[in-house]
């Protein structure tokens, strides 16, 4: 039982600390007395609490829900995002993966798309225009019909909700040595692909989400899969191949 | 609007004195049958012409079911929607981590559901302290609320022959409960914000992430705009309207640990309240029974672990004290207490939230709580699965559960498929929030409040699965004909933000930040935030006295007083500056805090979530008392060290009677 197991650690931090655009650099952060038990932004909110006592500005990075679903936290730990445990967030890492006296490099995520804000902070809007591109089904408010009136296959539903499970998080991008956003816009293109809702516009909804993902400054996809590893809410990268087919038979078919 | 001439009232048993209001709180609940009321409601209100909804500007703060589902249906009718969130995307609001699902009277499951029965049991749930005619609205959207998110692609769990699946949740006899696995808040939240990007595109409205509230500006006594902070370059800056909307969501973090995202905050309802709206039953607060234990001192938030969860878990404890060190698996069936099933045998595991709450209370307060010991004591009763496991075989149960039982395993070490969860109650919802009449307006005309902000449909006690219903009805399917109502009467962009009243604002939360800065203390945002929760959890969470309200009360002014000399808020106003973001919103809840003890102790009775231990039946069940309090508390702000004081709506019951809840 773990609870009972609780051991505390010292540890070193590098912590990436920018305020401006050039000013970016490492500081070195003692972090003592750690409970195995805590997560990883709770030993942050720990350090933090020791540069505030010492008037010192605290580090800044995002989180907000800590239980692994807003897909607000990110960091790459160790070169690592998210930290070393698969299927996991930042917020729902625990100390207990650590050892005492480890040293601990803690960045950004780092793409061009995702410019730095502060310290650990970036900013992700990037990945809100590639939804805004084509990112839904084109309904109003009002007259939609029953629900049960089309059935949908289980497979075909668990399929869509295998891939709708994208918490938006970014750690696709920090981990891919392209920069490239292709597991997050497959896994919107394959949710709405296995729902009937979703098929009218499928194909199209393919090219201007990948266009728009382009137009940002995402790199391309090279099939290194470094994606589906770091993936906190492990979208699998067929989602990716589906992408592909919906966009080429998009490209090839299209008018204008 | 708030002229009060107050009249002092003293309540007999309390001792807390606070003035009444002479102030109308008006619920313009249409008359008629109720059933027919909406659709007649929709049918009289005024329309604003399509040619003329491009005119007007609507300002909507918050993304979340409520807000994004709001902001996009406006902007659809051809509203101009300006969106605000204080998080990175709209997409991350906390709605986003509702797990279980959404009621809905579909009556699917042939199981003799309908609106009326979903209509009675929310009623029931709340203890009878909600609004006849709110509630019976909401049951009769539910249904369409399922109709459009299908409609949007929301990948809900389906049968094998395609149709949608359902569960059953707390309080309810009926399977009304759709869900899209342990994610149904995440996947109802991207539907919204996926119509929300689609106007977003078209140019009808425009997204401001990472940017706070921090007041309404009021013209002539409406809501006409509002101030906000750009956390990210510290600008402070002024937006007109047309009308406002509140859908920031609610108070819980009051507490410090809760379920609740760390950004969440009362800043937004708070500042609006110091304006002049009515805040309404702060003290209506949900303490979620099944959540992970607390571990230690340095925790920052508590996780649930979803309500559907009782739909096969057994919640047990040791019948004798000495068993609970042992290991679970050592006890046999005959020392195990299965309280739930004993004391409710009807609705057994899922009796509603505030009930089994209290019950797990009651167990460990007698000495028979499991886990490891926390601060002297054993805080958590087990959830077990394996009956169920036996019973349908692990495969069934990974399929329903299997996203959290990965989570409790996550944060524990420890694997639920081998060992019964522990859990424990923790704040999760608030009840409460700002009063709005039936057409979601408060009594500051123009400042509209939807969802989880306003107080309107849950009454005392939420049941499971309503939350997202409530977020996604208001903004879905109310907003669009209320604000029509409001608007018609108004004449579009009447004031831009060069009117004085945005000067004003604007000087007074710069005021603020500059003396927050000012005080260059010792002492962390955090470390006030939790002194703060530690007195709240203690004298206004599960049980409540009045002589703990009291104490309560000064404990928290002695608290504020010395944040205001000695909080370490570190940075300046016009950079990227979290720990003032953090310090404005610990003032705000330093009041906040008050403001509930307050409510708490000048309700003397107990209801759903309000339980007053001078006030129980002899079985240890709330005990209400109708003839004095059935009445909506609603709160208005008189100046900084001033008592606020009390307006009363009464509750009027015409369709259902009265009667102590019963479950057994």
């Amino acid at each position: 039982m773990s609870a009972s197991g609780e051991k505390l650690l010292n540890l070193t931090l590098q912590v990436w600390r920018q305020k401006t655009a050039t000013d970016g650099h490492f500081e070195t952060y003692q972090a003592k007395k750690i409970s195995t038990e805590q997560s990883f932004l709770e030993m942050l909110d720990l350090v933090n609490e020791d540069l505030i006592a010492q008037g010192k500005e605290p580090i800044a990075f995002d989180h907000d829900c800590r239980e692994g679903i807003c897909g607000m936290c990110s960091l790459m730990i160790n070169g690592e995002a998210h930290g070393p445990e698969t299927g996991t967030t930042t917020c729902q890492l625990h100390m207990r993966h650590f050892k005492d006296g480890d040293e601990i490099v803690v960045e950004p995520w780092r793409a061009r798309a995702f410019p730095v804000l502060r310290d650990l902070v970036v900013d992700r809007s990037a990945f809100d225009r590639i939804q805004q591109a084509g990112g839904y089904v084109s309904v109003n408010v009002g007259g939609a019909p029953d629900a049960n009136a089309v059935p949908v296959s289980k497979k075909e539903a668990d399929l869509a909700m295998d891939a709708a499970a994208c918490i938006g998080c970014g750690a696709c991008v920090a981990a891919c040595p392209n920069a490239s956003a292709m597991l997050y816009v497959g896994a919107k293109v394959s949710q709405f692909r296995h729902l009937p809702q979703g098929k009218p516009e499928a194909k199209q909804r393919a090219l201007n989400m990948i266009t728009r993902a382009d137009k940002e400054g995402f790199g391309s996809c090279r099939n290194h899969f470094e994606c589906e590893a770091a993936c906190p809410k492990e979208i699998p990268r067929r989602v990716m191949a589906e992408t592909f087919r919906d966009f080429t038979a998009a490209a090839l078919t299209r008018e204008d | 609007m708030t002229a009060t001439t107050a009249t002092p009232a003293t309540s007999k048993k309390s001792g807390v004195d606070y003035p009444l209001s002479d102030l109308k709180l008006d619920s313009k609940i249409p008359a008629g049958p109720l059933a027919d009321k909406w659709t007649k409601h929709k049918f009289e209100s005024k329309l604003v012409n399509p040619a003329n909804k491009r005119k007007y500007t609507v300002l909507v703060v918050g993304s979340g079911l409520a807000g994004a589902s709001a902001a996009s249906s406006l902007a659809e009718l051809g509203y101009n929607v300006h969106c605000f969130a204080y998080q990175d995307s709209p997409r991350r609001a906390h709605s986003i981590a509702a797990q279980g699902g959404i009621n809905a009277a579909k009556n699917y499951q042939n199981d003799g559901d309908s609106v009326f029965r979903l209509f009675y049991d929310t009623i029931k749930g709340g203890d009878f302290r909600a609004r006849e005619a709110n509630v019976h609205r909401l049951a009769e959207c539910s249904r369409q609320i399922i109709d459009q998110c299908v409609a949007q692609g929301v990948p809900f769990a389906r049968e094998y022959g395609g149709q949608l699946a359902n569960r059953s949740f707390g309080g309810a006899q009926v399977s009304r409960t759709f869900y899209a696995r342990g994610q149904t808040g995440q996947q109802l939240l991207l539907g919204a914000y996926s119509s929300l990007n689609r106007q977003i595109e078209a140019g009808k409205v425009k997204m401001h992430n990472r940017t706070v509230m921090l007041d309404v500006v009021l013209v002539d006594g409406h809501a006409k705009g509002i101030v906000t902070r750009d956390l990210v370059t510290g600008k402070i800056e002024q937006w007109s309207g047309d009308a406002v909307l509140l859908c920031t969501g609610g108070y819980g973090n009051v507490f410090y640990l809760s379920t609740n995202a760390q950004g969440c905050n009362v800043t937004a309802t708070y500042r609006a309240y110091k304006r002049g709206a009515a805040f309404a039953n702060p003290c209506y607060t949900q303490i979620h029974p099944t959540c992970i234990p607390v571990h230690g001192d340095q925790q920052s938030k508590l996780t649930l672990m979803s309500e559907s969860l009782r739909n096969d878990g057994r919640i047990w404890v040791p019948k004798k004290a000495e068993d609970c060190s042992k290991d679970p698996s050592t006890i046999p069936e005959a020392d195990r207490d299965y309280y739930l099933e004993r004391r409710y045998p009807a609705f057994g595991n899922l009796c509603p939230r505030d009930i089994a709450s209290r019950a797990a209370k009651v167990v460990c307060d007698e000495g028979r709580g499991v886990g490891p010991a926390v601060g002297g004591e054993r805080l958590g009763v087990y959830l077990d699965f394996g009956k169920a496991i036996a019973d349908k075989g692990k495969a069934d149960v990974e399929g329903k559960y299997g996203n959290l039982f990965d989570m409790y395993a996550k944060i524990t070490d420890e694997d639920p498929y081998k060992t019964p969860m522990r859990i424990y109650p923790a704040v999760h919802y608030t009840m409460g929030g700002l009063w709005v009449d039936y057409n979601l307006m408060s009594n500051v005309p123009g400042l509209f409040v939807l969802g989880e902000a306003n107080f309107s449909d849950h009454g005392a006690n939420r049941l499971g699965a309503s939350a997202l219903m409530q977020g996604l009805c208001d903004g879905y399917f109310v907003i669009p004909s209320t604000v029509a109502q409001y608007l018609a009467n108004e004449k579009p962009a009447k004031v831009t933000t060069d009117h004085a009243a945005f000067t004003e604002s604007t000087e007074h939360v710069t005021g603020d930040i500059k003396r927050l800065l000012a005080i260059k203390g010792k002492r962390s945002p955090r470390s006030f935030h939790k002194a703060l929760g530690n007195i709240m959890w203690d004298q206004c969470g599960m049980s409540r006295t009045s002589e703990g309200l009291k104490g309560a009360i000064k404990d928290i002014q002695a608290l504020r007083g010395e944040f205001w000399e000695n909080v370490a808020v570190t940075g300046d106003a016009d950079s990227f500056n979290v720990n003032l973001d953090y310090a404005q919103r610990v003032s705000d809840f330093l009041e906040f805090g008050e403001l509930m003890c307050l409510d708490a102790a000048h309700r003397e009775e107990s209801c759903g979530g309000h339980f007053r231990e001078e006030f129980q039946t002899e079985e240890g069940e709330a005990l209400r008392n109708d003839e004095e309090y059935a009445y909506v508390a609603g709160w208005l702000y008189r100046g900084a060290d001033k008592t606020p004081a009390l307006a009363k709506e009464p509750l009027v019951y015409e369709n259902i009677k009265l009667a102590q809840r019963s479950y057994k």
